[in-house]
């Protein structure tokens, strides 16, 4: 810190630049417009409709099954990303090969490419009579609109989240440890799963969890595989614009507030690892 | 970030592992990114050329290129310029609350796009909140464009401000420091000395948030009302096509989309290896 001076002692730190008081308030004021406020908006109208109708349309049957879908397929990606994502970042970071740039650009195409087109590419490829769907389709596994459908659509929209948080910290991993780990008789196979992978878990767990709550809400490439049967492939995130297409915005609050609560739950245990893991290192 | 070259070293798998690793690696990607992406522009051109013309030059599908190209041109400049105002405070000062402010920047990333466009339903629809002063007043928010272009610049909320905060921090506020005692300005420090120095990350964050507004289709969806020719969106075009099973013309409209998305990710990759902008990961 440079020298204090006697200078009267305000809530931040005195600094000699300009542009606080404007950038601070005009951000202050920007976030709570488009974000705070918005958002506010399911807590007043939560609380508005009282606990009764909440559970009611909350946690109806038809909202249960949606939910269990959502986070049943979402987790199913996850799993899928982080196993799958683990292998990616594995073979960027450590192997040579022809067109690996080419290969690690492509990794982000899911952040780019707009989920609708997502989702009408993976039905046709995957209807019975798509690339892939006729092969599948004699062999009796139906893909397109099942619950199949839905992970294969949240595995393409969720692996980049696993494998651009796993890849930095494969990167920055020394190799000494591994040697040393070699030089002291073990296995390859043994230094991944006692060396490597310990290093690398809370990266994997960011990735899986960063994944996991993007698959919760999505949307987009989700309604168009799923065929959006209720009670056999509606999303929750459909089960919200179906209520809002029926008028019935208390229903589509009710089951937003659930969500988003469980939503939050999982990024807030998320950061709680985090924070152990940083004190662990001592950073 | 430099990556440290490497020799082969005990530590490293036998050649056998590594092809084997990286073909069930590139497998991987070739069945579940690039299939889809082939699939796109080769169920576009399935009749030929002339149906994929027809298809984009469509006065429904004109009218939706230009409100896509509209909502991005008011709503990344809005994110640009709030992402400079809020990494300008939040990396050169301190102030008590700062961690929490950066959580509620990330906020929209951690919401359903659903969800995204129900808040402003609830805040600005004809039962909402402000629904019957609106009315009264002849303004229309809601399936109409400005509830596009909030519901969107809530999506891309983050983009920039995300891009820009880690760089201001690693950059220090010497530099300006150095300029203010100099006698400059803030304007003066802001263009000459921070603008040059962060102008590519702040391009990459613009890129990123571009991308995302023009294909943003949940929380579109939600308060767009699906008129044609007036609140349509190249997304939601590409969904009424497909749901009236005009499939050439739904996948001509979704190449445009995923032709966005590869000059997207091209930029992107040049911008990370000429400024090696994070080689790391962030989303």
């Amino acid at each position: 810190m440079p020298s204090m001076t006697t200078r009267k002692t305000t809530w931040r730190a005195p600094s000699v630049l300009p542009g606080f008081g404007l950038t601070f308030g005009f951000s202050l004021a920007w976030l709570s417009l488009i974000v705070l406020i918005p958002l506010s908006m399911l807590f007043i109208k939560s609380a508005g409709m009282g606990w009764q109708a909440f559970v009611e349309v909350g946690f109806s049957e038809r909202a249960l099954t949606a939910y269990r879908l959502s986070f049943g397929t979402a987790l199913a990606a996850a799993f899928v990303n982080a196993v799958f994502g683990l292998l990616v970042a594995w073979v960027l970071v450590r192997y040579a090969f022809p067109g690996k740039r080419v290969i690690s650009a492509l990794v982000d195409l899911p952040f780019a490419l707009p989920t609708a087109v997502a989702g009408i590419a993976l039905t046709a490829l995957y209807a019975p009579s798509g690339w892939v769907g006729q092969y599948l389709d004699p062999l009796g596994i139906k893909v397109a609109f099942t619950p199949i459908g839905i992970t294969v659509a949240l595995v393409f929209i969720g692996l980049p989240f696993v494998v651009r948080s796993v890849e930095p910290v494969l990167a920055d991993l020394g190799k000494d440890v591994e040697e040393a780990a070699a030089t002291l008789g073990a296995g390859r196979a043994q230094t991944f799963a006692r060396v490597i992978f310990p290093a690398i878990l809370p990266a994997l767990f960011t990735g899986f969890a960063l994944a996991f709550a993007r698959g919760v809400g999505e949307y987009g490439s989700v309604i168009f595989i799923s065929g959006n049967m209720p009670g056999r492939t509606e999303i929750a995130p459909l089960l919200i614009v179906t209520q809002l297409e029926q008028y019935n915005y208390d229903g589509a609050t009710a089951i937003a507030m659930v969500m988003m609560l469980v939503s939050f739950a999982v990024l807030f245990t998320l950061n709680a690892v985090q924070s152990i893991r940083r004190k662990r290192l001592g950073a | 970030m430099t990556r440290k070259t490497r020799k082969i070293t005990p530590g490293t798998e036998s050649r056998i592992a590594q092809v084997l690793l990286i073909t069930l690696a590139l497998a991987f990607l070739a069945f579940f990114l690039m299939l889809p992406l082939i699939a796109v522009f080769s169920e576009a051109l399935k009749q030929g050329i002339g149906p994929f013309l027809d298809a984009v030059a469509n006065p429904d599908a004109f009218s939706a290129i230009r409100l896509t190209l509209i909502i991005a041109a008011i709503s990344v400049p809005l994110n640009m310029v709030f992402g400079l105002a809020a990494s300008w405070a939040i990396t050169k000062f301190s102030f008590p609350g700062k961690n929490l402010l950066l959580t509620l920047i990330d906020l929209p990333f951690s919401v359903s796009p659903v969800v995204s466009g129900l808040i402003f339903v609830l805040l600005f629809g004809a039962q909402g909140l402000l629904g019957p002063w609106l009315s009264a007043h002849g303004v229309k928010i809601i399936f109409a464009v400005p509830g596009i272009i909030l519901a969107t610049v809530f999506i891309t909320f983050p983009f920039v401000a995300r891009e820009l905060i880690p760089l201001m921090m690693e950059q220090g506020k010497e530099d300006e420091e150095a300029a203010v005692s100099l006698g400059a300005n803030g304007w003066q420090t802001f263009w000459h000395v921070t603008l040059p120095n962060i102008r590519w990350g702040l391009l990459y964050g613009v890129l990123l948030c571009n991308a995302r507004a023009m294909g943003e289709f949940g929380a579109v969806s939600v308060v767009s009302g699906h008129i044609r020719g007036e609140t349509n969106t190249m997304p939601l075009h590409v969904e009424i096509l497909y749901n009236e099973y005009d499939f050439v013309g739904a996948f001509a409209v979704a190449s445009l989309l995923a032709a966005l998305a590869l000059v997207t990710l091209v930029l992107k990759t040049v911008l990370e290896w000429r400024f090696d902008l994070h080689s790391g990961a962030r989303h």
